[in-house]
């Protein structure tokens, strides 16, 4: 099986920001993003809203230039005012050419 | 006085919410499931809507001006005094200050509609219109403290302005805008068999609100924990607070012609809080402050403030207003 390394780019956010995360990941070079709603602890914990420790994930698979820019972004727009946590692993991706955007 | 409490506190919705209290205090970990909690807010808003849009069809444009007038001016005011009250009373910060007047110059539809049941068991019925009012007095508020936090310095969020078509395109507003301008534009042909099922009045109804005040108490019962964060002031600002906005909202019912029913409800929304249409609008435009303060406030003081001494205080306003 044919498969690219790409890089995984994790979100955790509160809830609130999921619609201006996604367009913020699009207009960086994402080809796309999987967001699943989620709850937890620590970073999270009680936020806006009626659904104490509630938060969405957000993954984007994304070349490794796409990637940095969109932690460097987060990192320096939401991590001083908001809940955000980011991690970024390789994966190893099957059709690994509908995740890269060609100029 | 007291009669009327009992006769407020001994139906099955404020119990259902004592019970989530005790439940969540006796730390269980029972949660509605959120899709059902928000289907049920769906419900709930949809009926008020709906019904209200009728009554608003049969009341005519006419009846409803001086409300409405009283309504905005009520709109204006809360989110006002409210943040000179945090500000330079309780010396709060600007985004504090302004993310807590939020809640409080919007209103609760749940505790909308508590005041409505409580005034009609009393023999007291609003107007059957009061939903357009509800839908009136739920946004300006909101903009009109986040414009006055976005004055007070830089923020890290969004502008005040960008959340305005969040707000106004949110669950509450569009099952409430919606189902008045739906209920208004429908035949009474076509009412008649659905108002079993929609009328705040019938069964169906009154058994969802019970469940539905039953998740309200464990939510409260969860913040009550955050109350010696909230601090003194903010916990009595969270119950005299709502009670000058109850007393005024009342008194400018009565003066806009509202029934004793209806100036008590509309009393209710001046003092309720809000804590689902706020809380997102705030903390996109004023991540810094803090929501645990206006949450806390709002569900675990104000709420059951509200439920247990506001509207009978309210609907004793309204009574001797009239008289």
């Amino acid at each position: 099986m044919q498969t690219t390394p790409l890089s995984l780019v994790t979100l955790i956010a509160e809830p609130v920001l999921e619609a201006r995360l996604t367009s913020r990941l699009l207009a960086l070079g994402a080809t796309g993003f999987t967001v699943t709603e989620c709850h937890g602890e620590g970073s999270l914990g009680r936020r806006a809203g009626d659904i104490p420790g509630a938060g969405v994930r957000i993954e984007v698979v994304a070349a490794r230039d796409v990637a940095d820019r969109i932690v460097e972004e987060v990192s320096r727009d939401y991590f001083q005012s908001y809940s955000v946590v980011v991690w970024l692993s390789e994966v190893a991706v099957v059709r690994g050419e509908k995740f890269v955007r060609h100029r | 006085m007291g009669e009327l409490a009992a006769a407020t506190l001994l139906a099955p919705a404020p119990l259902a919410f004592a019970l989530g209290v005790v439940a969540r205090l006796g730390r269980t970990e029972f949660r509605l499931p959120k899709d059902i909690y928000v289907g049920l807010s769906v419900y709930l808003l949809w009926s008020l809507g709906l019904q209200g849009g009728v009554e608003l069809r049969h009341a005519g444009w006419g009846a409803i001006t001086y409300p409405a007038l009283a309504t905005i001016g009520l709109a204006v005011l809360t989110p006002v005094t409210a943040y000179l009250v945090l500000r330079h009373a309780g010396r709060f910060s600007v985004a504090d200050s302004a993310g807590i007047a939020a809640h409080y110059g919007s209103t609760s539809a749940v505790t909308f509609i508590a005041a409505s049941t409580a005034a009609r068991a009393a023999g007291l019925e609003p107007e059957g219109f009061m939903p357009t009012l509800l839908a009136l007095i739920e946004s300006p508020g909101i903009h009109i403290a986040l414009a006055i936090g976005a004055l007070g310095g830089k923020s890290e969020g969004q502008p005040a302005g960008a959340v305005l078509r969040e707000v106004l395109t949110a669950r509450t507003m569009v099952l409430l805008m919606g189902g008045l301008t739906v209920g208004y534009l429908m035949r009474e042909a076509h009412w008649t068999p659905i108002a079993p099922f929609f009328d705040a009045r019938a069964g169906a109804f009154k058994a969802v609100l019970t469940i539905f005040m039953l998740e309200m108490g464990l939510l409260a019962g969860e913040r009550l924990g955050d109350l010696r964060r909230v601090g003194l002031f903010l916990t009595g600002f969270a119950t005299v607070m709502p009670a000058v906005f109850g007393v005024t909202g009342t008194w400018f019912g009565h003066l806009a012609g509202l029934s004793p029913g209806g100036a008590a409800v509309l009393g209710t929304m001046a003092a309720s809080a809000s804590y689902i249409a706020a809380p997102p609008a705030v903390r996109v435009t004023l991540p810094e402050a803090n929501p645990t303060y206006s949450l806390t406030a709002a569900l675990a003081v104000t709420f059951p403030f509200n439920l247990l001494v506001g509207i009978p205080l309210y609907l004793r306003t309204a009574t001797w207003l009239s008289a």
